[in-house]
């Protein structure tokens, strides 16, 4: 499908793809969170991009962040100091974990960027003082964001943004549950593709992609035997060879609790209430990232109700090396799982390292189990 | 009186306050332990958390971290954290962490467990780790966990924050209200408060007789005599405690005794100390007549007390949590050790790069290059780990240590 190797193609090729965004008059601001209230920047005129490491190795990053930490922090600052990601305008840095907390210090310490924020978000979620405190937060940035942009931004504006996150949302759950009824249907570099395209290409793109994937996808009959029903879980997954290795050995992602996955884009911004309370309500009901708390069963049983709905077979951990928030929560949520017959395996990623060769014999040993 | 400072510095003399610490911390954990039969509520609560709501509320405060220090000086901590890691915890998380929730199901360690806890308060201003740590503990014990939250302030203490965390000072009450089902002491509270201060003003002074050449106790010291003023941090046991304690330090500053015999080299030390090491590493500077004579990580539980009011301690309270050592930028963080630096005439900076401690040890590295521009004094890196000596190389350390010192003595 055409519209799929567009998304394979910006991939491939950041420092284009930023140049376009450039051409096009917009500013970029990167982040690295997808707690990241993406419609405030987006509604300043600006473009918001996920960051992810280029995997370069790691030279100047050295002196500031120890190897214990984990690679996409490391990674990032990497590209940043060796000006591979010159074509920053800013950078945003949402409260996420105490790795990135430390990169922002680093971070801001540099001044590579014109633009700069820290957005301190509540850590707890489930109080009426944490809701009234995310949104002094959040009008704090929409401030700061229309100091930077020299523009005000207007509660139209922030309509009109809402509406096309909105809609990438939309797009994205609608291709994902085609993918979960019709396993295999998109393959699962092309389902990374597309999620993660959608994170980094202009939104207006995106959204000129996504309604033709998903009407092509719904189009196609199911594939004949489906795989073995997989969902990954994790904090990123920045590896294709990742959905590769579990298709060669039989599986089909149907589902997955990524931040880089459906973390990002479930749960739509309501679109009725005043935007600055909607887009607060969202990073409020949205899925919880480990980092972040509501309930201490909130993840147990929001993975053991995506396995259900999903009719998984099996649930593939992927703890990025050095992640601590996913690394406390696996042995829960594995147990969470296992009680409800659920079967699971434990990969341990680093985006530093590929391993495709063992995970395709590991892979193949899970899918056969399940 | 030289020839007494001469006689007294040819050997360590031993700080005597070191057993009446023990013994006040044995009556602790005795109550601590039979809080049930004494029909008293215990919470667990993280080292950097508000624990004077709990003392005016009666209810006995235990501390995870410092039984996980106490598994670390026993040299468990490597059986603990293995023990985690059969329950599925990564070899790389917080050994603290581990080996609290390793002994919770196993039982064990120096003291025979914790007592079961009746609440989980845990405030967020020392990392994001104990989160996840309480999380945990919330499922397993299937009591009520109060999160105080307490936002980075990477620059600056914002309205914002100000407002939020003030906010929670009052759900913090509420919420122990609820659960002890007794209305909140507001009286106790400010008598708990002065007490609390009191105690913090006396552990700065006692810190800051390091000052005085020679200095009349280290930081090995220092990482003895701080249990108090972490677990009992609001009562009079603590303040007539470290009371006597200043006094000693006096004595000792007036009498010429010395920490390090002969000290010649001042060292400021950074981050948790290696629990399992503390000995060995104490012996290796004596041998160099190097004092570490202050560190970043006891003086935290004093370096906010600028933003503590005696009068008005709740109201205080939230900025004084809020603004602690390790909850603001690291160029603030480095601006703290180059005043200590000057305070104590410090001649080299020896940095913990600790495993278990993300929020410590990354920013280190920048840290370390402020240090050596503005201050100009070597700084050397150790990587290791607080409990776990699993993660610590000890005769390359040594060899680092022996290489430093040869540094700081052609630089003196």
């Amino acid at each position: 499908m055409k519209e799929i190797q567009i998304f394979h193609d910006a991939l491939n090729d950041i420092p284009s793809l930023a140049a376009q965004i450039k051409a096009g008059k917009h500013q970029i601001i990167g982040h690295l969170c997808s707690y990241t209230p993406e419609e405030i920047i987006d509604a300043a005129g600006f473009h918001s991009m996920r960051l992810f490491s280029s995997k370069s190795d790691i030279f100047l990053a050295e002196n500031h962040l120890q190897a214990y930490c984990c690679s996409p922090v490391r990674g990032v600052l990497e590209d940043s100091l060796s000006g591979r990601l010159d074509f920053l305008d800013g950078t945003v840095f949402p409260h996420t974990c105490d790795s990135i907390q430390r990169l922002s210090d680093i971070w801001r310490m540099k001044q590579k960027y014109t633009f700069f924020a820290d957005i301190v978000l509540p850590v707890k979620l489930h109080t009426e003082s944490a809701g009234a405190y995310m949104a002094d937060v959040l009008k704090k940035f929409r401030k700061e964001i229309e100091t930077a942009s020299g523009r005000t931004v207007t509660d139209d504006d922030l309509g009109r943004s809402i509406r096309k996150f909105n809609l990438i949302r939309k797009n994205l759950s609608e291709i994902y549950q085609i993918q979960s009824e019709k396993p295999g249907i998109l393959k699962g570099s092309d389902l990374y593709a597309v999620v993660k395209g959608s994170m980094i290409m202009e939104k207006d793109r995106v959204l000129s992609l996504l309604p033709v994937i998903k009407d092509n996808l719904k189009k196609k009959d199911a594939l004949e035997p489906a795989g073995k029903r997989i969902i990954l879980s994790g904090s990123i997954c920045d590896s294709p060879d990742i959905y590769n290795a579990v298709e060669n050995a039989g599986g089909s992602v149907v589902g997955d609790d990524l931040c880089t996955g459906q973390r990002w884009f479930d749960c739509l911004v309501d679109e009725n209430r005043n935007p600055m309370d909607a887009i607060a309500g969202r990073l409020i009901n949205r899925i919880v990232c480990p980092a972040k708390h509501t309930d201490p069963a909130a993840r147990g049983e929001h993975i053991i109700s995506l396995a259900e709905k999903n009719r998984a077979d099996g649930v593939i951990f992927m703890l990025l090396k050095f992640c601590d928030p996913h690394a406390f929560d696996y042995p829960y949520l594995k147990e969470c799982l296992e009680k409800n017959g659920i079967k699971t395996m434990l990969i341990e990623i680093d985006d530093q390292q590929s391993s495709s060769g063992q995970l395709s014999t590991r892979f193949e040993t899970f899918i056969h189990m399940v | 009186m030289p020839e007494t400072i001469e006689r007294k510095t040819d050997k360590r003399e031993k700080i005597k306050s070191a057993k009446k610490m023990r013994d006040i911390m044995t009556s602790y954990y005795i109550e601590a332990m039979s809080a049930e039969q004494n029909s008293k509520q215990v919470a667990w609560i993280t080292s950097g958390g508000p624990v004077e709501p709990l003392v005016a509320m009666d209810i006995i405060p235990v501390y995870p971290e410092n039984h996980g220090a106490m598994i670390g000086a026993s040299k468990m901590g490597e059986d603990f954290c293995a023990k985690a890691e059969n329950m599925g915890y990564s070899h790389d998380l917080c050994s603290y962490a581990k080996s609290d929730i390793s002994c919770a199901l196993v039982k064990g360690g120096p003291i025979g467990g914790l007592p079961k806890p009746d609440m989980l308060i845990c405030c967020n201003n020392i990392c994001g780790t104990v989160l996840k740590w309480y999380e945990i503990q919330a499922r397993l014990y299937n009591v009520p966990l109060f999160i105080f939250d307490t936002p980075v302030c990477h620059t600056q203490y914002a309205p914002e924050i100000a407002r939020y965390v003030q906010a929670q000072v009052k759900e913090y009450i509420i919420f122990l209200e609820k659960i002890t089902k007794k209305r909140f002491d507001y009286d106790k509270m400010k008598r708990v408060g002065r007490l609390a201060i009191k105690a913090q003003r006396l552990w700065k002074k006692i810190l800051n007789t390091t000052a005085q050449k020679p200095s009349p106790m280290s930081c090995f010291d220092a990482f003895f005599f701080l249990a108090l003023i972490v677990t009992l941090r609001g009562t009079q046991t603590a303040v007539d405690f470290y009371e006597e304690l200043l006094m000693e330090m006096e004595q000792r500053v007036k009498a010429g005794i010395s920490a390090v015999p002969d000290e010649k080299y001042r060292l400021l030390w950074d981050n948790l100390p290696l629990w399992y090491q503390l000995k060995w590493m104490s012996n290796k500077f004596s041998d160099h007549k190097a004092c570490l004579v202050a560190d970043t990580y006891t003086t935290a539980w004093c370096s906010a007390l600028k933003y503590s009011d005696e009068n008005d301690f709740l109201g205080s309270l939230a900025q004084a949590y809020t603004m602690i050592y390790l909850n603001i930028g690291i160029d603030q963080m480095a601006d703290q050790v180059l005043e200590m630096i000057k305070f104590y005439d410090i001649d080299g900076f020896i940095m913990h790069s600790n495993r278990s401690c993300k929020p410590y040890s990354f920013g280190q590295m920048d840290i370390m290059k402020i240090v050596q521009e503005k201050a100009d004094i070597p700084v050397l890196m150790i990587e290791a780990d607080m409990v776990d000596p699993r993660n610590f190389a000890q005769s390359q350390v040594e060899t680092r240590i022996d290489a430093f010192m040869e540094i700081i003595k052609h630089k003196c």
